[in-house]
């Protein structure tokens, strides 16, 4: 018995010391590359800044916490609220959403549309919306730009037909930011919408049009509840990328509208203020987390009780 | 968006029961309730659905296939209407045409009179219980039941006071808060067939819904539809393929083969007068006599088999053969006897097969055909037949039934 028992332990010990050894090169990969880089962030973001770049080691500050949201007045040494600072959070935030919002709006009956074809054409479908990820982030923003410029498709055309006289000026607005950002990041939220629309069980569908319901209250009550994971997916795809944009808002957004990306990009660069930079590095990321926790409760809290 | 506005007839509710004493709810809607005005007032005679030349093509040009090809019936009011079939006979299509999931190509389709071919399915007061039962996997038990009548816009208080009442009726009250993922398939049947009944419509649609049970869950449901149909006074349209299912629970059943009806009748008009070979063949077990038509006049016919003995034969109505005719025998309707003169058919035991409530005996016959005779057990009675003993078979006056084709 106590034989038994004994190798049945060492048995274990043995299986738990092999797992340890088969994930040690992720755990080692996952410490070192994501986490390590974070503290040096975390460090970086309490030191004094140098005077070309880079941190004065060794020293402590606040300095690089307090500039993300005060500045300091130039002549009587005041501290008031960094106004630039707070509409690039600002734009940053709200562009986010108004993405997620109307990548959803145009990502939704795509999804549908896709899941409702017949399963081999449905395969077109989805290759069709994937074509754009076989090329650069940055060329796909410049061909945006092409088609919003003052001379670009849009305008000429426009013009031509005689709808306006003059240009719109799209470049360089918050606008040509937001088109950018929905072009590049449609197909995130496409994709996890028609993989939770696929396996949909349309039966279902047509059991709410047996029972009484219109095509509104079968879409509101039925097909929603049902493929929200994808909707709740997609929407997570979306918006982080968006609040951390970088390329987009470069390219189409000119110098003056810039986003968190940018502003952290410059602090780094131009601004040669690193624990700046740091600071807000970290404040995006805790932004990212907050909207995380928020996603996942509303996801989690639907689960159980809505009917 | 007002809903009941264009719909045909919506189904009533009891609201206003003539007897007024139903707000605990618990006020079955049974025939008795029907008198009370309670729901659809029994018409006898009055068709519940008229199918009228129906024809349903899918797909185009070359790839074009009949669904349905031009099929008429009838269903009466009250009735337990079986769609009798092999997978692919049209059974199901018709039951959606009927339900409005698929529009026909051709012809129209009554409910009390009223075409309503041209209408979505939510539009018509009539409901389906899906094979597959179709519950909504994000919706509890009696959200699923009241999930209709809350489409219809009924007030609250009306919805909770159904709902209570159906899942008394599928006996299903101490699982209502429960998911539809947290209970058994025979309890999610129960829910699929109250859920489907809850809204009171004027035909109950119901696809195969007992296929995916167990034998002994099966037979507890087909008492059960009864019972509801029965209690509810709701026409009911069933689908399956199984006969036994349909000859035990329905009034009366159409059997369908390659879109077309090919019978309608009573379960026993069905078994005992099948009027062509491939009903004969689907339901239940038969035997092919092949013989010579010696007389037939009045539905009667007197038929010489190839032995040279004559029996007498039904015939199907409106048809009077001459020349070479099938005639079908149940194997219950024909008698073991001694291979003398007076047998209308003699051959050679070979292979008995002991069933408990009765026996098979797989005769072959002396022109090599094959032959079944079915015999009831009983505790010590009839005689012991090896294989290979010589038998004769007697054919009473009324076991043969002659077949179209």
């Amino acid at each position: 018995m106590a034989n038994a028992e004994e190798t049945a332990r060492a048995a274990d010990a043995r299986d738990i010391r092999d797992r340890w050894l088969l994930s040690a090169p992720a755990l080692v990969i996952i410490l070192l590359a994501a986490t390590g880089p974070l503290f040096v962030m975390l460090a970086y973001s309490f030191m004094l800044k140098g005077d070309y770049g880079d941190v004065q080691f060794g020293t402590f500050s606040l300095d690089g916490w307090t500039s993300v949201l005060f500045q300091r007045d130039m002549f009587d040494d005041t501290l008031g609220l960094a106004d630039a600072h707070l509409t690039i959070f600002w734009r940053s935030i709200s562009l986010s959403f108004y993405t997620t919002v109307l990548t959803l709006l145009f990502g939704f009956p795509t999804a549908y549309f896709i899941a409702t074809r017949p399963p081999k054409t449905r395969e077109v479908w989805v290759f069709l919306v994937t074509i754009p990820f076989w090329t650069n982030l940055l060329i796909r923003t410049f061909a945006m730009q092409q088609v919003i410029r003052n001379e670009g498709l849009v305008n000429t055309a426009l013009m031509a037909l005689g709808v306006i006289k003059q240009p719109l000026q799209i470049m360089n607005t918050d606008t040509a930011i937001l088109l950018g950002m929905i072009y590049i990041y449609l197909p995130l939220m496409v994709l996890p919408i028609y993989a939770s629309m696929e396996k949909l069980d349309f039966r279902l569908v047509e059991a709410g049009y047996d029972l009484y319901a219109g095509r509104w209250q079968v879409l509101r009550r039925i097909i929603f509840p049902l493929i929200k994971p994808g909707v709740i997916a997609g929407s997570i795809l979306v918006f982080i990328p968006s609040l951390g944009a970088y390329v987009i808002p470069r390219v189409l957004g000119g110098g003056k509208n810039m986003m968190l990306g940018n502003l952290i990009e410059l602090q780094f660069g131009a601004g040669r203020n690193w624990p700046l930079g740091a600071a807000i590095s970290i404040t995006l990321m805790v932004l990212v987390m907050i909207a995380l926790l928020f996603y996942v409760r509303n996801a989690s809290g639907s689960e159980g009780a809505h009917g | 968006m007002n809903r009941d506005s264009d719909r045909v007839t919506a189904p009533q509710l009891p609201s206003q029961p003539a007897c007024g004493d139903n707000q605990t709810g618990t006020h079955l809607p049974t025939r008795a309730g029907a008198l009370n005005g309670v729901i659809v007032p029994e018409q006898p005679g009055k068709n519940a659905i008229e199918v009228r030349s129906v024809r349903k093509v899918f797909g185009t040009g070359e790839n074009q296939v009949a669904a349905l090809d031009t099929v008429s019936v009838s269903i009466r009011e009250n009735e337990f209407f079986t769609l009798l079939g092999p997978s692919g006979c049209g059974k199901t299509t018709l039951l959606r045409l009927i339900a409005g999931f698929d529009f026909p190509t051709a012809g129209e389709i009554l409910l009390h009179g009223q075409d309503i071919a041209p209408l979505p399915p939510y539009k018509r007061p009539v409901n389906t219980v899906f094979q597959s039962y179709a519950l909504f996997p994000h919706m509890t038990v009696a959200q699923n039941i009241g999930f209709g009548l809350e489409m219809l816009g009924k007030p609250k208080a009306e919805i909770e006071a159904r709902v209570a009442q159906m899942l008394k009726l599928v006996k299903m009250e101490a699982l209502k808060a429960r998911r539809t993922s947290q209970i058994s398939g025979g309890q999610q049947q129960r829910v699929a067939l109250a859920r489907a009944l809850a809204p009171q419509p004027k035909v109950l649609l119901l696809d195969e819904p007992l296929s995916a049970l167990d034998y002994k869950l099966r037979k507890e449901m087909q008492i059960e539809l009864k019972r509801l149909q029965h209690e509810t006074g709701i026409t009911f349209i069933f689908v399956t393929h199984d006969q036994e299912e349909a000859l035990t629970m329905s009034d009366r059943i159409a059997v369908m083969s390659a879109g077309k009806i090919l019978q309608v009748g009573t379960p026993r008009d069905i078994y005992d007068r099948p009027a062509e070979r491939f009903v004969a063949d689907f339901i239940g077990e038969t035997n092919f006599l092949e013989g010579e038509v010696k007389s037939a006049a009045d539905g009667r016919a007197t038929v010489r088999l190839s032995t040279g003995a004559e029996i007498p034969a039904s015939l199907p109505e409106g048809f009077t053969p001459s020349g070479g005719v099938t005639l079908v025998v149940r194997p219950e309707h024909a008698q073991i006897g001694p291979a003398d003169a007076n047998a209308s058919l003699r051959g050679t035991v070979e292979n008995v097969v002991y069933l408990g409530t009765d026996t098979h005996f797989h005769l072959k016959l002396d022109d090599g055909s094959a032959f079944i005779v079915r015999r009831q057990n009983s505790r010590g009675g009839g005689e012991a037949l090896a294989p290979g003993s010589r038998v004769g078979i007697a054919i009473g006056p009324n076991a043969a039934q002659a077949l179209k084709d």
